[in-house]
């Protein structure tokens, strides 16, 4: 949902780039860094002298560390609603046994967020992973065979790229009862748009370049010079746009939890999480909100300083190339 | 388009039929639905009646939730939306682009960072929450403005209602505000590098003259390319914010459908959103080649 609206976090002076037109405003700090090392050591050097880009990557890691590793050293009941309606307290403020509180049903708040978090970040990743993975073919195929190959392929991206994204998973997850699999692939399938268009724009500059020329001469086929050498060669956007995908389908997941269509139950994700604290937001139970939407924020946060801070990264790739 | 929505409809499981009658309705029953309404025919002739239907009366089926047509349901209510979504937009622009220029003037400053900042916030945040943090403070804490969207039946009940849109206003645009306003930012930093700002600085105008008068109109420009492409954010963030604020919107009447599985107007509403979308940014290419004189679409 999130618009890219092409603006990095680099901080170049406005003075330094007056003089040298046709770089990009978003390029990285300074051009200080004489290229030394490869070109993978040049990008993480870049990276990490981004340091919002680093503490993004670190509230990742600790986020996923916390809810995949948190129940290991903090385990609480979150799947069987009975015993937490009868042994738990329910809605119970948080206290040196629950430091988070507990929600209507009785699970605990800390446990219950970990719990969720699982199911919002492997949906995050994997449908992030799989709309790049069609996105990525799609484009590539479209843009290196171009003509009406490209232009069909295209017409259909662009068809489906003007119905709303929210509506049309509505949709697909009334049809098709979504469990959790199946939100993974609607949101696959529907997000795969964005990745497809800009590598068919790569793809279709790289098409004419010598080395594919090349290939074709040496009798590659068409199958050969789309993975072996136009790919590998859209890594950087490849990349860069599935970090804003990890974002966007966390989003998603969260904005269909709460309207009522997320993981059916005994699993939760922080969007069906704060679905169920809504209804107690009179009664003034601000645990079983703010710590929730505090995750999401955070990680969709983390997840877009890391993308900016990667396309920083990768222009400087581009420059020197 | 008409396609997918068509083939959407055929592949619910245990068919359309099914759908439409209820679990509870006998073999016999199906039977007579599926005569009734032509579902034996081959697939392309089932197509083009409901192309045909769709073009001519506008059809696009009927409700069993509502006991109404698609359309009838839809035409109340899609007004409202498209008055809600046209508010926020203006709303996001007023804001955005004055924060965008305030970025450019004191870049690298702590206003830059303090704006940078919010605005990644801005775009992270989901919608619901936002919405429903507005609710606690500023409804219920403070009183300021109503928990809920006006209620009204017509357009003009809405507008003339302005407290009541207040918040749901906010919440819809945040995240508009945000990514323009980071667009913003980034356009007129890069007209500023341009040759035509050096020659008008050249023949003395002042800063604030070349800043306003020469760049900011043209980083004006793909802006209005922006509102266009944005436009199915913007509307999918409509449909969180009806909810939130229980506007009687496309939004809500989507959502109510979804957990009734009123599929005919899931479909509706879909379709007319997607329609709605394309005239917009329609629209906007209008608007660009008008405001471009070098846009040339021959």
């Amino acid at each position: 949902m999130a618009i890219q609206t092409g603006a990095g976090m680099g901080n170049l002076p406005l003075e330094e780039a007056a003089l040298a037109p046709g770089q990009g405003f978003d390029g990285p700090s300074g051009g200080e860094g004489v290229s030394t090392g490869s070109i993978g050591m040049q990008i993480l050097r870049v990276f990490f002298e981004n340091k919002l880009a680093v503490i993004g990557a670190a509230v990742i890691i600790l986020m996923v560390l916390f809810c995949y590793l948190g129940p290991v050293f903090y385990s609480t009941n979150q799947t069987n609603a009975n015993n937490a309606l009868l042994y738990g307290c329910q809605n119970c403020a948080p206290s040196w046994a629950h430091p988070l509180g507990t929600d209507a049903t009785g699970f605990d708040m800390l446990g219950r967020i970990m719990y969720g978090g699982q199911v919002s970040l492997e949906v995050g990743f994997a449908a992030a992973g799989l709309a790049t993975a069609i996105g990525v073919i799609w484009g590539a195929v479209s843009g290196f065979f171009g003509g009406w190959v490209d232009a069909l392929m295209m017409r259909i991206v662009d068809v489906l790229l003007s119905v709303p994204l929210l509506f049309l998973i509505i949709t697909l997850a009334v049809i098709f009862k979504p469990s959790l699999s199946l939100i993974i692939l609607v949101i696959g399938f529907t997000a795969w748009l964005g990745p497809a268009r800009l590598v068919r724009g790569e793809a279709l500059t790289l098409r004419v370049r010598e080395y594919v020329q090349a290939v074709r001469v040496m009798g590659g086929t068409g199958r050969r010079i789309v993975v072996r050498h136009i790919i590998p060669n859209t890594i950087g956007t490849i990349v860069v746009n599935a970090t804003f995908q990890v974002a966007d389908a966390i989003l998603l997941m969260a904005a269909l939890g709460f309207i009522g269509l997320g993981v059916p139950l005994p699993l939760t994700d922080w969007g069906s999480m704060l679905a169920n604290a809504v209804n107690w937001a009179l009664a003034g139970y601000w645990w079983q909100i703010y710590p929730t939407g505090a995750a999401i924020v955070l990680v969709v946060v983390a997840f877009n300083f890391v993308g900016d801070a990667l396309r920083d990264a990768f222009e400087v790739r581009l420059q020197r190339r | 388009m008409t396609l997918l929505v068509f083939l959407l409809e055929h592949v619910i499981p245990g068919g359309y039929a099914r759908a439409a009658l209820g679990p509870r309705a006998t073999a016999a029953e199906v039977y007579q639905f599926k005569v009734a309404n032509g579902l034996f025919l081959p697939i392309w002739d089932q197509y083009y009646q409901y192309l045909r239907g769709l073009i001519e009366s506008f059809n696009l089926g009927y409700s069993y939730q509502f006991n109404q047509s698609v359309t009838t349901v839809i035409g109340e209510r899609l007004p409202k939306t498209l008055v809600l979504v046209g508010l926020a937009t203006v709303f996001a622009l007023i804001v955005a682009v004055p924060l965008g220029v305030l970025q450019v003037v004191r870049r690298n400053k702590p206003v830059d960072y303090t704006l940078t900042g919010l605005s990644f916030i801005g775009y992270s945040m989901p919608a619901f929450l936002l919405g429903q943090l507005l609710i606690l403070y500023f409804a219920i804490d403070f009183h300021w403005f109503p928990t809920e969207a006006p209620q009204g039946q017509t357009v003009g009940s809405i507008i003339g209602d302005p407290r009541a849109l207040v918040l749901p206003i906010l919440t819809l645009s945040a995240l508009t505000i945000a990514a323009f306003s980071r667009y913003m930012r980034s356009s007129l930093m890069e007209a500023m590098t341009q040759d035509y700002i050096r020659t008008a600085r050249a023949k003395g105008a002042s800063s604030g003259r070349v800043l306003f008068r020469h760049a900011l109109r043209n980083a004006l420009i793909p802006i209005i390319t922006l509102i266009g492409l944005s436009l199915p954010g913007i509307i999918g963030g409509a449909l969180i914010t009806e909810t939130v604020f229980n506007f009687p919107g496309m939004g809500l009447l989507t959502v109510n459908s979804a957990l009734n599985e009123d599929i005919p107007v899931l479909l509706g509403t879909t379709f007319v959103v997607t329609l709605a979308t394309v005239a917009g940014s329609l629209l906007a290419d209008i608007l660009y080649a008008i405001v471009d004189p070098r846009v040339r679409y021959t």
